[in-house]
């Protein structure tokens, strides 16, 4: 899932300025399940902004929505006359989410609530980790499905390198080394040899480096007779 | 060995190559470039080590702390008449300013290389900064080597002129974990090319002859010229605080102790009893005592059989390579003339 975090009251504040009517608008997806951005948050920060503009003298009219996902036009339409009503929306999505939202309704001025943090899953109640980094061009099948990019520092492609101690990365006690996961992975189903290929130089063409990515599926479109005729 | 390609026997022809080549124990040192535009830096630590060694190592924003270019350093050592081995991480460029840099480091004069990962930016001065790693060290090596041998770009296009001819080395950490993986990780590096090899610094022998036991076993010594690394300690604390901190190195309690026994007289006293003088000889005690182990240290490794020669950090210390070299009986450093090259 997409991994995201509430940004401070404060900047939340900064962001939605002197506007006086603000629709908060969480997402019910993603941001939902990490607690960040769905109806209950949405409803907080709404009461958050509505009290502290109360307390700052000048009280803003904040009410709130959730759609089940900001990231597709079909249910942002749902919310189509509660966003043209107020000043500023103020999208509990993932950065998909704003974007979606200031594409879908042009007029309107939308500010983020949340920082999107990264792909990842929850390990435990309350924690999450990275796990993917969307380089376009998956490695798991060489590396024991443990992915070097996301969870090396230095995105190494042939092991370790010489900073981790006792299964750590050399930056953080707390992040172990995707190398040794790897490595003690490999070791584990007897494949070691495969670390002693040498991985030549990753083509990031299919990364963010190639530029903002699209997916065009002829198969999934729709003909222009058809769209035509809808 | 890789075929040469010079029509001289040499990869490079660099000193370090003629060398090793020719069997001698090869010597070489670290210098670390200033945190400023002031190349007198340079000139007077390579002042301190010329003569002493056979190339000397300029880091490359080294802990990601900047500091002036390897290369531009490297280009002062060759006007004063020595040899660098620059080292290139991988941390701060990519393919392209990689290869580019290193034609301009041919052009300069440069024939030695040490691809490296680089430390992470975040124990650097500029922890925000955003990190490169388009390609490891592995796939580094690899690339100067076809660049040099193959005439290609790492895209694989045909370079015309001049090749760059560095010869080429990348770094090994003998204890950094996983351990069991390390001989082989080695193993990668040659195959992708390694001439030679630099190691973490060693202060244990034992471990370190288990290590090069696992090497000799592979046959990797036969395929590239392996430099222990060694570095003379400044003090106890020195010591101690490596041997918690620093991944990949071990320090026997038998060293610190001896390091502790120098600093006996002045044991004791609180910090406020010593005088500035006492504080004077204790540091020098320590010094005295780091350079007799290293010393101790590179008699030691001299003996072990697929040990190619030292590497010495003597980090901010570049005084100590001096006696270091001659207590290890090293100096004067040999030389081996480069023959004139074939004509067609």
């Amino acid at each position: 899932m997409i991994v995201a975090e509430q940004k401070s009251l404060e900047e939340i504040k900064s962001l939605v300025g002197n506007a006086e009517k603000v629709l908060v608008v969480g997402c019910g997806t993603c941001v939902t399940v990490c607690f960040a951005g769905g109806a209950r948050e949405a409803a907080i920060v709404s009461a958050s902004l509505r009290m502290s503009s109360k307390l700052d003298g000048n009280p803003k009219e904040v009410t709130d929505v959730t759609v089940q996902r900001q990231c597709e036009w079909e249910y942002l339409d749902e919310i189509a006359a509660q966003v043209e009503a107020v000043d500023v929306v103020l999208s509990l999505g993932c950065g998909i989410g704003v974007q979606a939202i200031a594409e879908h309704f042009p007029n309107t001025w939308v500010v983020p609530g949340l920082n999107t943090t990264f792909l990842g899953l929850p390990t435990e109640q309350g924690t999450w980790v990275e796990r993917c980094a969307a380089c376009g061009d998956c490695l798991l099948g060489l590396t024991g499905g443990i992915c070097p990019i996301a969870r090396c520092s230095k995105s190494l492609l042939n092991g370790p390198c010489g900073g981790s101690i006792d299964g750590h990365c050399e930056i953080d006690d707390e992040i172990p080394c995707g190398w040794q996961l790897i490595y003690d992975r490999l070791n584990s189903k007897g494949k070691l040899d495969m670390l002693m290929d040498i991985q030549p130089p990753k083509n990031w063409s299919t990364s963010r480096d190639g530029g903002p990515r699209k997916i065009v599926r002829e198969d999934l479109r729709l003909n222009e007779k058809e769209e035509s005729g809808s | 060995m890789t075929e040469t390609i010079n029509g001289n026997g040499y990869l490079s022809g660099s000193n370090l190559e003629r060398i090793l080549k020719a069997g001698h124990f090869a010597v070489t040192a670290e210098l670390g470039p200033p945190q400023s535009a002031d190349g007198n830096v340079i000139r007077h630590k390579a002042g301190l080590l010329k003569g002493y060694c056979d190339a000397v190592n300029l880091t490359d924003n080294q802990t990601a702390i900047v500091r002036m270019s390897s290369i531009g350093a490297g280009t002062i050592l060759v006007q004063e008449g020595l040899e660098p081995v620059i080292q290139m991480v991988c941390r701060d460029r990519n393919r392209l300013a990689m290869q580019s840099d290193l034609l301009g480091a041919h052009a300069m004069g440069i024939r030695n290389l040490l691809c490296l990962s680089g430390d992470h930016q975040v124990f650097g001065n500029h922890p925000g900064a955003k990190n490169v790693y388009d390609i490891d060290s592995i796939q580094m090596v690899k690339m100067v080597s076809d660049m040099r041998d193959k005439h290609i770009f790492q895209c694989g296009e045909e370079m015309k002129g001049q090749q760059p001819c560095l010869f080429v080395g990348a770094a090994e950490s003998p204890f950094a974990h996983p351990i069991d993986f390390r001989p082989y990780r080695l193993a990668k590096k040659v195959k992708a090319g390694a001439n030679f090899i630099q190691t973490q610094l060693v202060y244990d022998i034992n471990a370190f002859n288990d290590f090069m036991k696992k090497v000799r076993e592979l046959g990797i010594h036969k395929d590239t010229y392996i430099l222990a690394g060694v570095g003379p300690l400044k003090s106890p604390g020195m010591a101690n605080y490596m041997k918690a901190n620093v991944p990949g190195i071990l320090i026997p309690d038998e060293i610190i102790e001896r390091m502790k026994e120098a600093g006996a007289p002045w044991a004791g006293k609180s910090k406020d009893e010593l005088t500035p003088d006492d504080k004077k000889a204790r540091a020098e005690a320590w010094k005295e005592m780091g350079i007799r182990i290293c010393i101790e240290l590179v008699k030691e490794l001299r003996q072990i059989e697929g040990v190619a020669g030292v590497h010495i950090m003597a980090i901010e210390w570049e005084e100590a390579i001096k006696p270091i070299v001659e207590g290890a009986g090293l100096y004067p450093r040999p030389v081996v003339p480069l023959p004139a090259p074939q004509t067609a």
